[in-house]
């Protein structure tokens, strides 16, 4: 973990509700996927955690969506504004753990890891398919990066606006994957593992004190006993949670 | 040089700051980020008899300069806490901690105080008096000065270590039960514990946390905080441990002209994990800035 200084570089629309955070400063202290921020924001006492879309030397990305005030509020602050981030927080995907062909899927604002997720597995030579849900056609964001990267993209939405009509298992191929990994709404994510026996790895979300370890505000229950979705997650294979 | 030394209970603290129970879990977290030994002390997280999983999720919920939380006191039972955790808090951690103690019996109170007081790096026992008694129809034992009265006095006969009270805001008269705890033995008193508290969510139209009510902690309760010191500070002669949105070095300052001897930093450690040794290293400056030459001096000084 490591407290970091950011500059918004650009705060812009690119989906209904849903914002692109370019921050500069030091990302030093992120190493996995799927790892977070905990973001300080003017006048709110606790931080927000969202999870790292992306990075380079110098530069996070970030994309969020507006949810509640904090994240309505962010919306309004400019280019120069400084923002105070923990970073490098949580245990992300394990690469490692990845078979030859991966599915990775993602539902509403749990598609933001998967950028950086899908970015380090095609530089391993992987074959990654992704399948994304959404409400709606205007609510879809990195569909076209993530098939520029060079993966498989397909895209369900509730109302058929875009790609086929239904949840995202509507375009989980899961029989050619070699195993998933998942980040959305919890329901997205149960109902995935109900789907399919594939050894797969989630990303959970929770309410968080602190972000990094120290209030058990996050805790989830599992068969190994309570574990911090910030500390030992916010990626849990899913045997850990015996989804 | 400015003297940030104080003594509580015969053990002498090289600055009044001391990380607060449930918010520096047994201290692992924060050894990396910096030396554990800057600090005066920390309480680890309230030991149960037993292990205890805890609340239902959410167990937080954002406050206007403030949380509520809703933890359930989770923790690994006081056999892992002694097996597990004083192990590896020796390991970052050379001075006397402040054991927190919780129970939901009179005779689980004794029997986590019994097992602790024979570890040598507990420095003190402090009992979170604001659990349920759950053979008292599930009133805190510290709302009822009979109850606090008989806990102290249980504790008292279970250890030799310095022993610290902790009590809890939700009372009509707090020195009534300070008073009570004053009587049955007590070394000192530590305060505030969390304040009870409610949010709502407005979608479900009920509350955001699943047993409805939360306790409430961080900047918010300062004032509170400060309030009750200050009255407990007149009714006993006990050293008292202030507590309660200390986030810097004038609060520091502040809660000890009102009559605590150390201070206790909680929920500032959640959104500033560096809190403690920035407050530490802040106080000398902010001594200076007042004509504070030595802390010891200060200590009731609004009195
Ligand atoms: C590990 C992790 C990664 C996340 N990544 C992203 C991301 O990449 N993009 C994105 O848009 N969102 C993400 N979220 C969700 C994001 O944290 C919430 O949408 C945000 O905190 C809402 O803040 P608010 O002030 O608008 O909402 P409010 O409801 O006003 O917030 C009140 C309090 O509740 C907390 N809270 C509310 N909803 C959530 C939630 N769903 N999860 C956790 N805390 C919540 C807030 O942090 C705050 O403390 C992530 C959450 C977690 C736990
Ligand atoms: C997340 C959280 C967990 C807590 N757990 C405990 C506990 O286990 N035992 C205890 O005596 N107090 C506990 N407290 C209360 C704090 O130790 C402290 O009394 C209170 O939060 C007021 O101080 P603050 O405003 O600086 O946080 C907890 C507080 C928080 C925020
Ligand atoms: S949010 Fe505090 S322990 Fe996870």
């Amino acid at each position: 973990m490591r407290q970091t200084a950011f500059t918004i570089l650009e705060n812009t629309p690119i989906a209904r509700d849903t914002y692109r955070l370019r921050l500069a400063g030091d990302t030093a202290a992120f190493k996995q996927p799927g790892q977070f921020v905990n973001l300080s924001l003017p006048g709110y006492y606790l931080r927000r955690p969202f999870s790292a879309c992306d990075w380079q030397k110098g530069e996070l990305l970030l994309i969020y969506k507006v949810l509640g005030q904090g994240t309505a509020d962010l919306v309004a602050l400019r280019p120069g504004t400084r923002l105070d981030a923990l970073c490098g927080l949580g245990r992300g995907f394990d690469l490692n753990a990845c078979g030859r062909q991966p599915l990775l899927v993602g539902g509403g604002v749990g598609v933001p890891p998967l950028y950086r997720l899908a970015r380090e597995l095609v530089a391993r030579g992987r074959t990654v398919r992704v399948a994304l849900g959404f409400n709606t056609a205007a609510d879809a964001f990195l569909v076209g990066e993530l098939q520029a990267l060079g993966a498989q993209v397909r895209v369900a939405t509730l109302d058929g606006s875009l790609g086929e009509r239904g949840t995202v298992l509507a375009v989980c191929d899961a029989d050619s994957a070699s195993d998933f990994c998942a980040c959305g709404p919890t329901a997205m994510l149960k109902a995935l593992c109900a789907a399919t026996r594939l050894p797969g790895q989630v990303s959970l979300e929770e309410r968080m004190g602190c972000g990094f370890g120290a209030c058990m505000g996050c805790t989830v229950m599992t068969p190994a006993g309570p574990l911090r979705v910030c500390r030992e997650g916010p990626v849990f294979d899913r045997e850990v949670l015996a989804w | 040089m400015v003297d940030t030394r104080v003594d509580l209970c015969g053990v002498a603290l090289s600055n009044p700051v001391i990380a607060a129970s449930g918010t520096f879990g047994f201290g692992q977290d924060f050894a990396p980020l910096y030396d554990l030994n800057q600090l005066g002390s920390f309480s680890f997280k309230g030991t149960t008899w037993l292990p205890r999983e805890g609340n239902p999720s959410p167990r937080i919920a954002e406050c206007p300069a403030g949380l509520l939380n809703a933890i359930g006191l989770q923790n690994p039972g006081v056999h892992k806490v002694i097996s597990e955790e004083l192990p590896r808090i020796r390991q970052v951690f050379d001075k006397p901690v402040m054991a927190n103690v919780s129970g939901f019996s009179i005779e689980d109170y004794v029997r986590v105080s019994e097992l602790l007081d024979a570890q040598a790096q507990v420095g003190w026992l402090e009992i979170n008096i604001s659990c349920p008694n759950v053979h008292g129809g599930g009133m805190a034992f510290g709302t009822d000065a009979r109850m606090a009265g008989e806990v102290t006095r249980a504790v008292r006969a279970a250890t030799r270590k310095p022993l610290i009270i902790k009590l809890s805001p939700n009372v009509t008269d707090i020195t009534e039960i300070a008073r009570a705890c004053e009587a049955e033995g007590a070394d000192a008193l530590s305060l505030i514990n969390t304040l009870l508290g409610l949010r709502l969510n407005l979608k479900t139209r009920k509350p955001l946390l699943p047993f409805g009510t939360g306790g409430l902690s961080g900047p918010a309760v300062l004032p509170i905080a400060l309030r009750m010191v200050w009255q407990v500070y007149e009714a006993v002669r006990l050293p008292l441990v202030g507590m309660g949105g200390v986030s810097s070095a004038r609060d520091v300052i502040e809660m000890m002209l009102a009559g605590a001897t150390a201070v206790q930093v909680g929920s500032a450690n959640l959104i500033d994990p560096w809190a403690c040794p920035r407050i530490i290293h802040q106080l000398p400056g902010a001594m200076a800035q007042h004509g504070i030459s030595c802390l010891r001096d200060i200590i009731g000084g609004a009195h």
